[in-house]
């Protein structure tokens, strides 16, 4: 049985120009002890799929699904209490910004023994203990020092390891990591996504890894789900992912990264993601797609079959080239 | 590399005094110590370091915004320590800077078409009518359209305001341009746009290009020499397909293996580095890289390593990786 089962998550925001659907049916399985990418631009909707299912959006957010289940419990019909004791311990999240999201009035010490008294009911020479032994594991030196040490005086990689030491300090069945190293260098995000998957193996947790960098997602991940405007448009593994992608958005993406081009002239893709107002009758992709034809303009796509890496598009790409297409095109 | 110089850096440094209170004496920061390189018209030198090594520090330098402590620094042949301030107000025109964040360096209640225009407006006698004509035509040589004069920054995407800044910095025909970290606040797709833009504009202008960036994907792409830096100092210095194809340096052969690349088939030799940047404030003796080298001997705790030539990379190092 998967861990987490999402089917058809959609959440609509309440916005002064009207409602706006930030995450349009977004479905996702995950097993046990599994790595999963979540991999998309700015305003994909990555992250707020996952705010929504960790409850943690404002009011003028409406969050439906078809599933909403972890370990078993239907999230969408339990009440808010049973839901907290699920949010820090089972499920647990990190963000991007170690520096914000710790506060910096509290020591590290306080805010790492704070998730141990309320989901744990650790007493204070328990609690101070395993916030040591959180600290010691996360490669933190001299943990017994940095327990009255203030965010200020640790820079950012140290923070991003003791965000990562609250969010294991339950034994989390569930590790949402968003952007994780996006604000770190590349040396320590090196450290931090080593530190990230040696946890995730030692503990058996389910990581998922959002993230809109291909690179990371390539050294990291099993599994894929690339978002495009709030809808996933390819779920499929890594290796797959980048041998043969089969949505055309996946295949302008990776082929306009730097490091996969050898020309000087990048293959980019033109235009931008449309926004709340602009949003294209058909395939939402159809404006800035080489292959749209007036079928993608006016029709929306439906999912394709698990062979097509469930691409959501009218004409999924087979080894580069878009089948079933009304013209003749060559590689 | 060969052409005409447009700029010259002989061992610049920049220190900088940081006060510690009444009862101390302040303390010297060394953000940049010791920069040699040149900048040749129509190439790119791609400078590469994680924050606090001095990248921005040096583009501060390059811009006249800061004069350095020390060390010779030639802009067009004239030596900008000892010119006069008409000479340097000349010079000014010819380095232009293309800021990462274009939220930020765009000012929120200046329409687009004056922001282009300030710059001749300032340094220029031209017209109104003229102004504008020059506006117009860098609107639309930087792929925008001739309407958004009148608009202001809010109403334009990430990519778009990084169109209006690269088009700001081009205003008065520079001979120079920094580029701060101009992509690294891009998505993914809208990246490879200002970079294509960024290519393009070098080979219609004839630009020498600073570029500077800590994603090494993208410098290697644009760059025509690639300098490393570490805590203030180059460390590794080359043409680009030598620096990539055989890093001498262990930081930056660890820098090369840290940087994810998106293809999932390739093996590749990993060096994690254990620990962090130092504090510039109080660098390790010897060679700074030295706590954190995983090939270090007694001899780097003691004296800094001099650069010295390896298969034509300059390299600052006692026990570089030899192919």
């Amino acid at each position: 049985m998967p861990l987490l089962e999402i089917e058809n998550l959609s959440v609509t925001f309440l916005t002064g120009g009207g409602q706006f659907t930030a995450v349009d049916r977004v479905s996702l399985n995950i097993e046990p002890g599994e790595v999963v990418s979540i991999v998309g631009e700015s305003g994909s909707g990555k992250s707020v799929s996952m705010l929504a299912l960790m409850g943690l959006l404002p009011w003028t957010a409406t969050i439906t699904a078809d599933t909403l289940r972890f370990d078993g419990q239907d999230l969408t019909t339990i009440s808010k209490k049973q839901l907290r004791q699920i949010i820090g311990s089972k499920m647990a999240m990190i963000f991007q910004e170690p520096m914000t999201s710790l506060n910096p009035c509290f020591t590290i010490g306080f805010q790492l023994s704070e998730t141990l008294k309320i989901h744990m009911g650790m007493n204070r020479a328990e609690r101070k203990k395993r916030a040591i032994e959180l600290l010691d594991l996360v490669g933190i030196p001299e943990p017994e020092k940095r327990l009255s040490a203030f965010p200020h005086q640790l820079s950012g990689g140290m923070n991003q390891r003791v965000m990562i030491a609250i969010a294991i300090s339950c034994n989390p069945r569930l590790l949402i990591a968003d952007e994780p190293t996006t604000a770190l260098d590349v040396t320590i995000q090196a450290q931090i996504l080593d530190l990230l998957l040696t946890l995730q193996k030692e503990k058996g947790m389910s990581l998922v890894l959002i993230t809109h960098d291909m690179g990371v997602v390539a050294e990291t991940a099993e599994r894929v789900a690339v978002q495009y405007a709030g809808q996933q448009v390819e779920k499929q593994l890594v290796k797959g992912l980048f041998s043969d992608p089969h949505h055309p958005y996946t295949q302008a993406l990776l082929n306009s990264l730097p490091e996969r081009s050898t020309a000087k002239i990048l293959p980019s893709i033109a235009g931008v993601v449309p926004g709340q107002f602009d949003k294209p009758a058909g395939c939402l992709f159809s404006p800035r797609c080489k292959y749209a034809t007036d079928l993608c303009r006016t029709t929306p796509p439906v999912v394709a079959s698990l062979e097509f890496g469930r691409a959501l598009c009218h004409y999924p790409l087979l080894a580069g080239l878009p089948t079933n297409y009304p013209e003749e095109v060559s590689a | 590399m060969k052409g005409d110089v447009v700029l010259e850096a002989e061992n610049i440094t920049r220190y900088y005094k940081v006060e510690r209170g009444s009862f101390q004496k302040p303390a010297i920061l060394k953000a940049l110590d010791g920069a040699s390189f040149q900048l040749i018209k129509g190439k790119t030198l791609a400078v590469v370091g994680e924050s606090g090594c001095g990248k921005s520090t040096l583009a501060r330098l390059v811009t006249m915004i800061e004069k350095p402590t020390s060390g010779e620094l030639k802009i067009a042949g004239v030596n900008i320590i000892t010119a006069d301030k008409k000479v340097l107000g000349d010079l000014h025109k010819k380095v232009q800077i293309v800021f990462q964040d274009p939220y930020g360096s765009l000012n929120p209640r200046q329409k687009i078409g004056h922001a282009l225009e300030e710059p001749l407006l300032v340094n220029t006698t031209m017209g109104k009518k003229e102004r504008r004509d020059a506006a117009l035509n860098i609107i639309n040589l930087v792929g925008l359209r001739p309407e958004y004069y009148d608009r202001y920054p809010h109403m334009f995407s990430g990519g778009q305001r990084q169109r209006i800044a690269v088009a700001r910095a081009l205003m008065l025909n520079p001979e120079i341009v920094v580029l701060d970290e101009p992509v690294s606040a891009l998505d993914v797709s809208i990246q490879a746009q200002i970079l294509n833009l960024i290519a393009t504009l070098q080979e219609q202008f004839d630009l020498a290009y600073m570029f500077i960036s800590h994603d090494l994907s993208v410098v290697k792409h644009i760059a025509d020499e690639v300098m490393v830096m570490y805590l203030g100092k180059p460390i590794e210095s080359g043409s680009r397909d030598t620096l990539f194809r055989k890093p001498h340096h262990p930081y930056t052969r660890a820098l090369l293996s840290a940087t994810p690349v998106a293809d999932p088939f390739r093996t590749k030799e990993r060096i994690v580095l254990r620990g962090e940047l130092p504090s510039p404030i109080a660098p390790p003796a010897g060679c700074t890289f030295h706590p954190r080298c995983p090939s270090m001997t007694e001899i780097c705790r003691d004296k800094p390593p001099e650069p010295y030539d390896i298969d034509g990379c300059m390299v600052a190092c006692y026990h570089p990786k030899t192919y």
